[in-house]
C-alpha cells in the first residue's frame, strides 16, 4: 500500500486511541475528585497532567475546569482529546479512498460535533463530553474491525493503536502517585484503563497495589495491559514483514518492541511493583523509538528527490 | 390551502417545469403531481436532511480554506428520453471533433493548411504545449473525460456554452446527489423511471485501462490529486475509491529511467495510467512550472517514452480555449462531415477590428468572457454590470482582444428551486460528462445541473455561490429490459427447508419461561 496512506492509518490508530484513553483517564480522575471528600484537587490534577506529559506551572493552582480546557477541549494540540480527534480526522481525510466510508464518516461527524458537545459539557458537566468521545472511538474501532480488510492497512492501524495504548498504560503506572498506598487510588487507576471490572473478574474485590500493577502491566488477557499491547504491536510488525520470520531482530521496530516486551514479561514481579518507573519508563522509550523505526522503514515518501543527476 | 407552487412566478426565460403558470411540461407531470401535496414544512425538513447528509459524508468543496457542502436542491431536473438522445449525440459529436482537432494540432496540422482555423489561434494559446507535439497517445485518445457545458436558450433549445476537455470536475456530485435524493424523497423517485448514474466509475476505469501503454496487459491505474486542500478533493477521493485504485499525491511519485513509480510500504511499484486531476502547468516541474510540488519531475518524459499514459492528455487546453469554441461547428463539418447537433451560443471574435469596435460600443448588452477562464472567473455580464466594471472591462478588452470573447446574453432556463420556504425560479445549466475509451464515446445519462442561487444570477459555478440539482434522465419505456422473473429465483436453495425447524434462524439457548 502507499506509504503515505500507511502513515495516515498508523496515526489514525494512535490519535483515536489517545482520545479514548484520555477520556477514560479524565473520567476516572474527575470522579475521584468529586466523590472523595479528602482529595487534594490541585495534587490530583497535577498527577493527571504528569501522566499525560502536560506541563503544570508550580505557582498556578490546578483545578478540574483548567484540566478540561487543557487536555480535553483544546483542539490545537494533538495531546488533548479535541486535538487528537481533529488530527485523526485530518489524516482520514487524506486517506478517504483507502478507509471505508463509514470509518471516514464516523470521524468526520465526531469532529464536527465536538464543539456542540463542549457546549453541552459546560451545562451538564464533563461527563457528557467524555462519554461521547468514548462512544465514538468505540464506534470507530468497531467499524474499522468490521468494514476494513484486515490487510496491511489494518496492521498499521492496529500497530498505531497498540503502541499508543502501551505507552499510555505505562505512563499511568510510572507516574509517582502521592496516595499510592491507598486501595482507592488503584481503583481509579484501574478505571482509567477501563479495567476495573475486568480486574474484579480476575482477582476478586481485593484491590491492592501489587495486584493492580500486575494486572495492568502483565495480564495476558486484558487488552489494555502493557504486555498485551506490546504483544499485539509485535504481531502487527511480524505480519507486515513476513520475510523476516527467521530473524525477527532484523527489523529495528520489531527489535525494540520485542525487547521491551520480554524485559517486562520476565521481570521480577516484586521489583516491578516496588519500582514502577524503572520498568515502565523504558517501555515508553521503546514505543517512541518503535514509532520512529516504523516511519523510517515504511513511510519514506518524503525523502528528497534525486532526479537532477538522472537527466542527461 | 395554499400549495407550494402557488407563488411561483415564471421568469423571462424558458422554464424547465412549467409551460405556463400551473401547467407542467410532459416530463414534469409526475413530479409535479408528487410534489404538489407536500407542505413547505415537509420540504424544508427534507432539505435540511439533505444538507446534513452532505456535511456528515463530507461531500464538500473547499473555498477559501473552508470545507462547504455543495448545496443540493430538493427539486430534481427532469429530462425526457427523446431530448436526452439529442444531447448524447451532440456531446459525443463534440468530443469526437475535439479529439480529431487535437490529433491534428499536435500532428500534421491539416486544419491550418486548409484554412479552417488560423494557425495564430494556436500559437497564441497559452495551453499549447510543444512538449507533447508529435506524440501519439497509445489508443489515440486525448480526451478521456469531457464535460460539455450546455444551456437551454429562451426557445428551449440546448446550446453549448463551453467545452471542458482538460480536467472537468463535478461528476462526484452527480453520483452523490443521486444517492442523497433516493434517500430523502424515495417515494417521488420511485414514481419515475430514471437512468442510473452509478455506472460512471466502471466506464472511466475501462477507458483508463484501454489507454494503457502498449504491451501492458494488467495496467496499474491511479488518480493524481493536488491534495486535501484542493477544491475538488472530495471528487478525487470518491473516484479513486469507486474505481478501486490508489489516490496519489505528487510526493507519492517518483520517476526513474523514464518510468513512473509510486512509493509503497513494499518499495516502489509501477504506475501505468495516471488519471490526473492536476493542471498541465503543475504536472512536471522539468517542463512546466518549476516550483510545482504537485506533480512529478520526469513525468512528461516518461509519457513521451510510452511508459505511462497521462489522462486527460497534456495540451488539451487548446481545444477548450473559448476562441477555438467559435470554430467548433466548422470543425464538426470539417472532420466528421456532419451537421452539428448542438449549436453554439452566438459569439463574437474580437480580433477583427470592426467586430471589436462594434462590441466595445455595446458592452452593456453582451457577456464578456476571458478565453482561458474557468469556474466563472472574470466573466462580465453586461446588462447586470456596474458602470465602473464596464469602463474597466472596456480597457482590458481593447488592449488584449485575443484574450476575450463576447457573447449574446442567454437567459438560461429556470427551474423551481427551494429558497427559504418557497419554490422560486432560478437559472440553471447542464454539464453532461462523456468518457472516451477509444472505441466509443459514452455519455453519462444525467450530468450535473448547476443552479445560480441568487435571484436573477446567471453564473452557476460553485465558487460563485452556485448549487446543484439531481438530473433525472427518464428511461425510454421501449428500451426496458424485462426484469428477472420470479420463477428464475425459485432455483435458489431455500433457507427454510435447510433450517432445523421451520422458519427459524440459528439461535442461542433460550431463557426458559416459568411453566405455570
Amino acid at each position: 500500500m502507499l506509504s503515505r496512506i500507511a502513515e495516515s492509518l498508523f496515526w489514525i490508530g494512535r490519535y483515536v486511541e489517545r482520545a479514548d484513553d484520555t477520556a477514560r483517564l479524565l473520567d476516572a480522575f474527575l470522579r475521584r475528585v468529586l466523590e472523595d471528600p479528602w482529595t487534594d484537587e490541585d495534587a490530583e490534577c497535577r498527577s493527571l497532567l504528569a501522566i499525560l506529559g502536560v506541563p503544570a506551572p508550580r505557582d498556578v493552582v490546578q483545578n478540574t475546569g483548567e484540566i478540561m480546557r487543557k487536555v480535553a477541549f483544546d483542539d490545537k494540540t494533538a495531546s488533548a482529546i479535541a486535538g487528537a480527534v481533529a488530527a485523526a480526522r485530518e489524516n482520514a481525510r487524506g486517506a478517504r479512498e483507502a478507509i471505508s466510508s463509514e470509518m471516514w464518516e464516523c470521524l468526520n461527524v465526531t469532529w464536527r460535533t465536538m464543539p456542540e458537545r463542549r457546549r453541552a459539557a459546560a451545562r451538564l458537566g464533563p461527563n457528557t463530553y467524555l462519554d461521547y468521545v468514548r462512544e465514538r472511538t468505540a464506534m470507530f474501532s468497531g467499524l474499522a474491525e468490521s468494514t476494513l480488510s484486515h490487510d496491511d492497512g489494518w496492521q498499521f492501524l492496529v500497530l498505531g493503536r497498540s503502541l499508543e495504548r502501551a505507552d499510555m498504560t505505562a505512563r499511568l503506572l510510572s507516574v509517582q502517585l502521592l496516595t499510592a498506598d491507598q486501595p482507592v487510588t488503584w481503583v481509579t487507576v484501574l478505571s482509567a484503563c477501563g479495567g476495573y471490572e475486568a480486574f474484579l473478574h480476575t482477582h476478586g474485590g481485593m484491590v491492592d497495589r501489587s495486584r493492580a500493577v500486575q494486572f495492568l502491566a502483565l495480564d495476558r488477557s486484558f487488552p489494555r495491559s502493557v504486555l498485551h499491547s506490546l504483544t499485539t504491536a509485535e504481531q502487527c510488525l511480524a505480519s507486515l514483514n513476513p520475510q523476516l520470520a527467521r530473524n525477527q531482530g532484523a527489523d529495528p521496530a520489531r527489535r525494540v518492541v520485542g525487547q521491551a516486551r520480554t524485559a517486562l514479561e520476565y521481570a521480577d514481579v516484586i521489583e516491578l511493583v516496588r519500582d514502577l518507573s524503572v520498568h515502565l519508563v523504558p517501555v515508553q522509550e521503546a514505543c517512541a523509538s518503535a514509532s520512529q523505526a516504523v516511519s523510517r522503514r515504511y513511510f519514506t515518501y518524503a525523502t528528497p528527490l534525486a532526479w537532477a543527476q538522472e537527466l542527461v | 390551502m395554499a400549495d407550494i407552487f402557488d407563488d411561483y412566478v415564471l421568469a423571462q426565460a424558458w422554464d424547465e417545469m412549467f409551460e405556463m403558470p400551473g401547467v407542467p411540461r410532459p416530463a414534469y407531470e409526475v413530479l409535479f403531481a408528487a410534489l404538489q401535496p407536500l407542505e413547505s414544512d415537509d420540504l424544508n425538513f427534507r432539505a435540511e436532511q439533505l444538507s446534513r447528509m452532505f456535511t456528515d459524508r463530507g461531500v464538500t468543496f473547499a473555498m477559501g480554506g473552508e470545507e462547504r457542502p455543495f448545496p443540493l436542491d430538493l427539486v430534481p431536473r427532469v429530462i425526457m428520453a427523446s431530448e436526452w438522445d439529442a444531447v448524447t449525440r451532440g456531446v459525443a459529436q463534440r468530443v469526437r471533433t475535439l479529439e480529431a482537432f487535437l490529433a491534428d494540432v499536435y500532428g500534421p496540422g491539416r486544419v491550418f493548411a486548409d484554412g479552417v482555423v488560423p494557425r495564430s489561434l494556436i500559437t497564441s494559446s497559452i495551453h499549447m504545449h510543444r512538449a507533447v507535439h508529435g506524440f501519439n497517445p497509445p489508443n489515440g485518445v486525448r480526451v478521456h473525460v469531457a464535460g460539455i457545458d450546455l444551456v437551454r436558450d429562451e426557445a428551449g433549445a440546448f446550446r453549448v456554452l463551453e467545452d471542458n476537455v482538460r480536467v472537468p470536475s463535478g461528476v462526484s456530485y452527480v453520483i452523490e446527489n443521486r444517492r442523497a435524493m433516493t434517500q430523502s424523497i424515495p417515494a417521488v423517485f420511485g414514481e419515475h423511471r430514471v437512468h442510473p448514474v452509478h455506472e460512471y466509475p466502471a466506464r472511466l476505469l475501462t477507458a483508463l485501462r484501454a489507454a494503457a501503454p502498449a504491451g501492458v496487459s494488467e495496467p496499474t491505474v491511479a488518480v493524481l490529486t493536488p491534495g486535501i486542500y484542493n477544491a475538488a478533493y472530495f471528487e478525487h477521493a470518491l473516484l479513486a475509491r469507486l474505481m478501486g485504485v490508489e489516490l496519489l499525491e505528487g510526493r507519492d511519485l517518483v520517476c526513474r529511467n523514464n518510468k513512473l513509480r509510486m512509493r509503497t510500504t513494499d518499495g516502489e511499484r509501477p504506475v501505468h495510467v495516471l488519471y490526473r486531476r492536476v493542471d498541465d502547468d503543475f504536472l512536471d516541474p522539468l517542463h512546466f512550472r518549476s516550483d510545482s510540488q504537485m506533480g512529478c519531475p520526469g513525468l512528461i518524459n516518461a509519457a513521451r517514452a510510452g511508459n505511462v499514459t497521462i489522462a486527460n492528455a497534456v495540451g488539451n487546453g487548446v481545444a477548450d480555449d473559448k476562441l477555438l469554441y467559435t470554430y467548433v461547428p466548422d470543425l464538426v463539418r470539417y472532420y466528421l462531415n456532419e451537421a452539428p447537433v448542438l449549436d453554439n451560443v452566438e459569439t463574437y471574435r474580437l480580433e477583427d477590428p470592426e467586430i471589436l469596435h462594434d462590441v466595445l460600443g455595446r458592452l452593456h448588452e453582451l457577456v464578456i468572457k476571458p478565453v482561458d477562464g474557468s469556474g466563472g472567473k472574470g466573466i462580465v455580464i453586461g446588462p447586470q454590470a456596474s458602470e465602473e466594471t464596464l469602463v474597466e472591462i472596456h480597457g482590458v478588452v481593447a488592449s488584449n482582444p485575443r484574450g476575450w470573447i463576447a457573447q449574446r446574453p442567454v437567459a438560461l432556463s429556470t427551474a423551481p428551486t427551494l429558497i427559504g420556504d418557497r419554490l422560486v425560479p432560478r437559472h440553471i445549466d447542464l454539464r453532461p460528462f462523456a468518457v472516451n475509451d477509444g472505441e466509443d464515446v459514452w455519455v453519462l445519462p444525467g450530468g450535473l445541473t448547476r443552479v445560480a442561487l441568487p435571484e436573477g444570477a446567471l453564473v452557476v459555478n460553485s465558487s460563485q455561490g452556485g448549487g446543484s440539482k439531481d438530473t433525472w434522465v427518464l428511461a425510454d419505456e421501449a428500451q426496458r429490459v424485462p426484469a428477472q422473473r420470479a420463477t428464475d429465483l425459485a432455483a435458489l436453495p431455500s433457507r427454510v427447508s435447510d433450517a432445523p425447524f421451520s422458519g427459524a434462524r440459528d439461535a442461542g439457548p433460550t431463557v426458559q419461561m416459568a411453566q405455570q
